[in-house]
């Protein structure tokens, strides 16, 4: 076991730590969740990219830097502790892309990785459907063999932002006899063109993140299958995988959320309130938990080991500590917590209810946190599925 | 960074294990409870052939030489097995302080015969007259006054306290200070003493880990056997659920108690606050999942023929034991705010 940093991962916070404190946008963007915001975002990722920080543990010949995951970590630790603009691109480096590596043609590696990590081409995913939420394998879109390729027909919903994003991903029923995980094949389609229709849904914090997806008929080339037909429910186990596991909320996200509290802590409240202090020293510990916790996930990782269903484990975890801490932070700023955004009098400019409505969304997306449990339960402890 | 324990720590772990798996079972612990300890004394004789007992000692008196770190895994098993005895006290605190701050004599006398498991320390931090297994050990280590004793408990006065775990055979110990009794003036004992109380905090931490193990595995193994309306309970959401928390909380404590071994073990900065932050975490999840393993086991969970209870009790005991929550959570609040 060691602890500390080697020199050259102590090299490589620095140049992550100088370019982003020279190139980070001063002053908030507007959210990457509205039209307006989206685009500027955009900008940012674009100047990422440039600069070969858009995905840094991606090959060189994609636009990456082949930064191993610790460096990756250090990174995001580098990137929250800034305040650099949330990730628009996420949802394509940071799930789609450990797919495409996993499962993906070398053609498809070719054409998509770059233009991703550039925020060239936009992804949004495409799981839900109307009546099929944590029953995902309950799905009704389906998709139909034509010549060259497929003819996709159904509805998907809560595509984060795929109203101002260019490019989905999900499951399809391509054989009609086959029932459950079997016979659904995953598709990569356009968001714009014929056949397609994208409708924007507010959110709880009453920005337009969400999407519906209608599609009727829409033509797709082979060249969009992601692994092998009917094999779709396999590749998308990566994908869910990489997004409960450490890819999509690693610890400085976290580690962030929990300094911005205690300067919150220090600037309003009396600091005889042993309740608040107690929750305070709660989050910090939290935070400091899910780091080593991570460490750990990650040096078995290095070491080739599958990580599986303990990324559940993770899911919760994160998903809960952050509801907790924008609770706390709320509780420290009282009745002024409902002066929202947009609202001169709010305080950090309405950030931690907003933060707070969207903590509240951790526990459901990427598998509510009862599906996780579950799979805690049956796979890790081996108790009976029924 | 490397967040792993090497091959050589986990054969050690699983040597313990074994030993603790054939010699101290369930039955043994009872047994202790009921004040009879041969077993788990034979048990104590077993674990210092295989060097366990005296690891933290120096080679010159028969021991290993090793860290806090190297402690941690066979720790965890001892608190997996619910071992009766001061292994916490000889191994993780008393035979360092003999060894920093004993005087040639008291070195010659105890250390040696320590190490091989022949001897058991028992130690009372200052403040903290009532100390587990006072009576049944032969020599007392103590500070008093910022000096440094070493007492033979026949030299002690040991009056009796009822833990509610009755295998910690609480006593509470007095002595006179004096002269006949000092360990070295030349070193400093406040400072080898806090030491101490950090190595306690963290072994204790350690043993709360395994304790959580081993309560979640019987819990985990109850709720496959037991059936009810004709499948077993464990097929029911709500008990995958509350066991599925408890593995939460035990796996995120683990990691907090192996960095707080490797900070005390390089004597990393601020390694008290991981300390603390180790205490905390490991005993949050010891009493999170015993409350759940005795609501997953029903009425069985609430008699003393089940063995559940004993191991509850020592998880009650240990996640106040050498700083509580709101010592710790103090010593945190002082550092980050």
């Amino acid at each position: 076991m060691d602890l500390n940093f080697t020199a050259s991962e102590n090299a490589f916070r620095d140049e992550c730590r100088s370019w982003l404190e020279a190139n980070v946008p001063p002053g908030a963007l507007p959210s990457g969740d509205t039209e307006e915001g989206f685009a500027l975002h955009l900008q940012w990722e674009h100047k990422l990219f440039d600069a070969g920080w858009a995905a840094v543990s991606w090959p060189k010949e994609y636009g990456g830097r082949e930064a191993t995951l610790f460096e990756w970590l250090i990174f995001e630790e580098e990137y929250y502790r800034v305040g650099a603009p949330s990730r628009v691109t996420q949802n394509g480096i940071f799930l789609l892309a450990p797919t495409l590596f996993e499962f993906g043609t070398d053609e498809q590696k070719e054409r998509i990785l770059r233009p991703m990590a550039r925020g060239d081409v936009t992804w949004g995913q495409a799981w839900s459907e109307p009546n099929a939420g944590s029953d995902l394998a309950s799905l009704k879109s389906t998709a139909r063999r034509v010549d060259g390729g497929w003819r996709l027909t159904g509805q998907k919903t809560w595509s984060t932002r795929a109203a101002f994003c260019d490019m989905a991903y999900g499951l399809f029923r391509s054989d009609p006899e086959q029932t459950r995980h079997r016979g659904l094949t995953y598709f990569m389609f356009p968001l714009h063109g014929e056949g397609v229709t994208v409708r924007g849904v507010d959110r709880l914090d009453g920005d337009e993140g969400f999407a519906e997806i209608f599609l009727d008929d829409v033509f797709v080339p082979d060249a969009e299958i992601l692994g092998d037909v009917n094999q779709g429910w396999k590749v998308a186990m990566a994908t869910t995988s990489s997004e409960r596991g450490l890819s999509l909320r690693s610890p400085g996200r976290f580690m962030a959320t929990a300094s911005r509290l205690i300067d919150l802590y220090h600037r309003f409240r009396d600091r005889s309130d042993p309740v608040l202090r107690d929750r305070v020293i709660q989050a910090w510990m939290d935070a400091q938990v899910y780091r080593w916790f991570t460490f750990q996930t990650v040096t078995r990782m290095s070491h080739g080991e599958e990580v599986g269903p303990d990324s559940s484990m993770n899911k919760v975890f994160w998903s809960e500590m952050d509801v907790r801490t924008h609770e706390t932070a709320l509780a420290i700023i009282g009745d002024a917590l409902e002066l929202d955004e947009g609202s001169p009098g709010a305080v950090d400019a309405g950030d931690w209810m907003k933060g707070f409505q969207f903590a509240l969304a951790g526990p459901i997306y990427a598998g509510t946190n009862e599906i996780q449990r579950n799979i805690i339960a049956e796979r890790v402890l081996g108790l009976p599925r029924k | 960074m490397r967040f792993a324990f090497t091959d050589d720590q986990k054969m050690l772990r699983d040597t313990v294990r074994e030993v603790l798996q054939r010699e101290c079972g369930p039955e043994i612990v009872r047994a202790a409870w009921e004040g009879r300890t041969d077993g788990a004394r034979a048990a104590w004789h077993t674990l210092a052939q295989t060097g366990v007992i005296g690891m933290t000692a120096s080679e010159e008196f028969g021991g290993m030489g090793m860290s806090e770190l190297d402690l941690l895994l066979p720790l965890e098993e001892t608190g997996y097995a619910a071992m009766p005895g001061p292994i916490v006290d000889t191994v993780a605190v008393g035979i360092p302080l003999l060894e920093a701050a004993g005087t040639e004599a008291q070195k010659e006398r105890w250390l040696g015969p320590a190490a091989a498991g022949e001897v058991r320390i028992a130690v009372s931090f200052e403040g903290r007259e009532i100390v587990p297994h006072a009576e049944s050990a032969d020599v007392l280590i103590a500070d008093r006054g910022g000096a440094a004793y070493c007492v033979p408990i026949d030299e002690a006065s040991v009056h009796p306290e009822r833990s509610v775990d009755r295998a910690r055979e609480l006593g509470r110990v007095s002595f006179e200070p004096g002269p006949r009794h000092r360990m070295r003036e030349d070193v400093s004992t406040v400072d080898l003493f806090a030491l101490g109380r950090e190595r306690a905090a963290l072994a204790s931490a350690a043993q709360l880990v395994g304790l959580s193990r081993r309560m979640l595995d019987m819990a985990v193994q109850y709720a496959k056997d037991r059936e009810q309306f004709g499948k077993p309970i464990g097929a029911q959401q709500a008990i995958k659920h509350r066991l599925a928390n408890a593995l939460i909380e035990q796996e995120f404590a683990r990691p907090a108690v192996y960095r707080a071994g490797w900070s005390m073990a390089t004597s990393a900065r601020d390694a008290e606050v991981d300390v603390s932050l180790a205490k905390i975490y490991a005993g949050q999840a010891a009493k999170f999942v015993a409350k759940e393993a005795l609501q997953v086991h029903g009425a069985i969970g609430y008699t003393i023929e089940c063995d559940l209870h004993m191991w509850m009790k020592r998880a009650w005991a240990l996640a106040a034991a050498h700083g509580d929550p709101a010592f710790h959570r103090e010593r945190i609040g002082r550092h980050i705010l």
